[in-house]
């Protein structure tokens, strides 16, 4: 039976053991920080002269789009994800073929540009005006960076912990004691839980004051993304360190795990024109739904209805991954 | 006195390496027994396994006087040879994470009074001198007042005078009635501490008994040490046989006047000479022919 008493005995003094760590501590605060302001100041200076058109509910791709150069042509089946997209500047122009119309934001220079390079290939099409602020490059990647640093404090505090206490024989000691692997696991996970959420939240206020990024949506629904988001990494750092006791390999095992995901979970960039296996492989990586459900709260205003989805697919990464790694979990002890 | 611990033809191999070679003994309730041996004769292996630690290929261990609703855990308590405890945590909370973790915190404050461990109860465990850290892990491994304590290589590099603290600690804990089973491979620990003791060599015992037993059974008299730079002529005069290592040579002397008198007729210089009682070590050199600290 599960006993909440050896549980919080854990838990405390693990989280003893994090805060008085000043180093790691003021690492964790630092890096991310550090990032962000460093990608809102490099990224001042204006974005990418390349061409981003939305084409809404076609197939195949118009003959045009094969000719003009220095675009980039991106499939909507939905036209209000595609208008927000245009509200926000994300894309330069958006192309309904079948009703022969196209949207542009007044307010977009690249609008303006997009307009022209297109002018042939749209001069029958009707133009609809769009208004809306521009959605800076800084405010599209706060929730990729935030979400890249959780993952990292996620996977690597508790991979790398698990695996030194194994290595050092600290495992073996408490594995003594009447504790069973689940309260032992479920101490650490919640113990990390606390800590990347207090950090996470402390560098997401921190920025928000500093650079002002774009937050459209409910601070506790992104509060609710973050705890659940968080919980499915810390489940997966416990599933890889659930038996290993070379931290090498560790260390190993978890870049593999987190470079697909900084790389294809849309941390730094969209994933929107990349081929769809790519994308469904993406959705099995717990960084997609994080980033996904943080970014459209954020930038697109998004409500709880509309990230349902993405929750739904982290809880169930967390109770697969915590399942897994406390039946795996060795204390270490047979040689 | 009734048996606390039974242990019974218990395997274990490494591969090729067979690590224990079918050993069976029987420790009696409130006494201290010793599992001596050098490095790698399998001491530890034999206490992991008793201690449950690791499986062993075959053999069986009961504790006949254990409750049946109480759990091994609750039962044993453990002092590891090397154990780490965790970063930035200090004596205290560790004392009280350990209780926590059994559910016992009433013993908390005899057992800090009894360790000695009030003057350092807010130092960070790593910050510890060797004895106040192996005083702390005895404490732990009678933190939920256990009735057997296995104590592997309890004192394994303290310095002399902390040797001798932890074993009045040792001598005090057994006062209470506890079980102790402890490994070391210094004899005068012991020869000190134990009321039985196994002497193991590659994964076998070799001798079982009494300290004191052991020692008259297959000693009469003293044990007399020279320098091995004289063993050619020493060998001429002594007839008993003559071992040699650390760049001593030593004999048993049932006559120590008459031994030495004959040295001194073969004008075998006398300096660097040494008398003493046959200890532990002595006998396993005699049994085994080599030095037991390898």
């Amino acid at each position: 039976m599960f006993n909440f008493k050896r549980f919080s005995a854990i838990f405390k003094s693990r989280n003893l053991e994090f805060w008085r760590d000043r180093s790691a501590l003021s690492w964790n605060l630092i890096f991310p920080l550090l990032l962000i302001i460093g990608m809102a100041v490099v990224f001042d200076r204006g974005q990418p002269v390349e061409l981003k058109v939305g084409l809404l509910n076609t197939e195949q791709a118009p003959a045009f789009t094969s000719t003009i150069k220095y675009t980039e042509f991106v499939h909507y089946n939905s036209f209000e994800a595609a208008m927000s997209k245009v509200t926000h500047h994300q894309i330069d122009m958006l192309i309904d073929v079948e009703n022969q119309e196209y949207y542009v934001n007044s307010e977009s220079s690249k609008g303006y540009l997009a307009k022209s390079v297109l002018s042939s290939a749209i001069k029958q099409y009707q133009e609809q005006a769009v208004e809306g602020k521009a959605v800076r490059y800084v405010d599209w990647v706060v929730p990729g960076i935030l979400g890249m640093n959780i993952m990292f404090s996620s996977l690597f505090g508790v991979g790398y912990v698990i695996v030194r206490y194994r290595k050092n024989g600290v495992l073996k000691r408490i594995s003594t004691t009447p504790i069973t692997a689940l309260e032992f696991v479920g101490a650490q996970l919640v113990s990390r839980l606390m800590i990347v959420v207090l950090i996470s939240a402390s560098v997401f206020l921190a920025t928000w004051f500093t650079i002002d990024f774009l937050v459209l949506g409910n601070l506790f629904l992104l509060l609710l993304i973050l705890l659940l988001g968080t919980m499915s990494l810390i489940s997966l750092g416990l599933l890889v360190a659930s038996r290993l006791q070379s931290e090498e390999l560790t260390g190993g095992l978890l870049n593999m795990a987190s470079w697909p995901m900084m790389l294809l979970s849309g941390v730094w960039f969209s994933l929107e024109g990349a081929p769809v296996w790519v994308q469904q492989f993406a959705q099995l990586l717990p960084l997609t739904h994080l980033v996904e459900a943080a970014r459209s709260v954020m930038i697109d205003g998004a409500v709880l209805a509309d990230v349902s989805h993405h929750l739904f697919a982290l809880s169930l990464m967390s109770v697969l991954f915590l399942t897994l790694g406390a039946k795996l979990f060795s204390w270490g002890n047979s040689r | 006195m009734t048996d606390a611990l039974s242990v019974k033809n218990l395997k274990k191999s490494f591969g090729a390496l067979t690590a224990v070679n079918d050993i069976s003994f029987q420790v009696k309730k409130g006494s201290c027994f010793g599992l001596l041996g050098p490095n790698g004769a399998g001491k530890t292996t034999t206490l992991e396994i008793i201690e449950g630690l690791v499986a062993p290929d075959s053999g069986e261990i009961n504790y006949p006087l254990k409750p049946q609703s109480m759990s091994r855990q609750a039962y044993i308590g453990i002092q590891f040879q090397d154990t780490a405890l965790q970063d930035h945590i200090t004596v205290g909370e560790t004392l009280n994470m350990f209780a926590d973790l059994y559910g016992k915190r009433e013993n908390l404050s005899r057992l800090i009074e009894l360790c000695a461990l009030s003057d350092f109860l807010s130092q960070d465990t790593r910050k510890l001198s060797g004895g106040q850290r192996q005083r702390l892990l005895l404490a732990l491994a009678l933190v939920h007042d256990p009735e057997v304590v296995y104590l592997d290589e309890p004192t394994t590099g303290l310095d002399p005078q902390a040797r001798r603290n932890f074993w009045q600690l040792v001598e005090s804990i057994k006062q209470q009635g506890k079980t102790l089973v402890l490994t070391t491979h210094y004899m005068d620990e012991a020869q000190t501490l134990c009321d039985e003791i196994v002497i193991l060599d590659k994964g076998k015992i070799i001798q079982q008994g009494c300290p004191q037993q052991l020692l008259s059974d297959h000693f009469n008299g003293h044990m007399i040490q020279l320098p091995e730079s004289l063993f050619p002529a020493v060998s001429q005069v002594i007839t008993t046989p003559i071992t040699r290592g650390n760049l001593m040579l030593e004999f048993a002397s049932q006559d120590i006047t008459h031994d030495l008198q004959q040295l001194m007729a073969a004008n075998i210089p006398l300096t660097g000479l040494k008398v003493h009682q046959p200890n532990l070590e002595d006998l396993f050199i005699k049994l085994t022919g080599h030095q037991l600290r390898g």
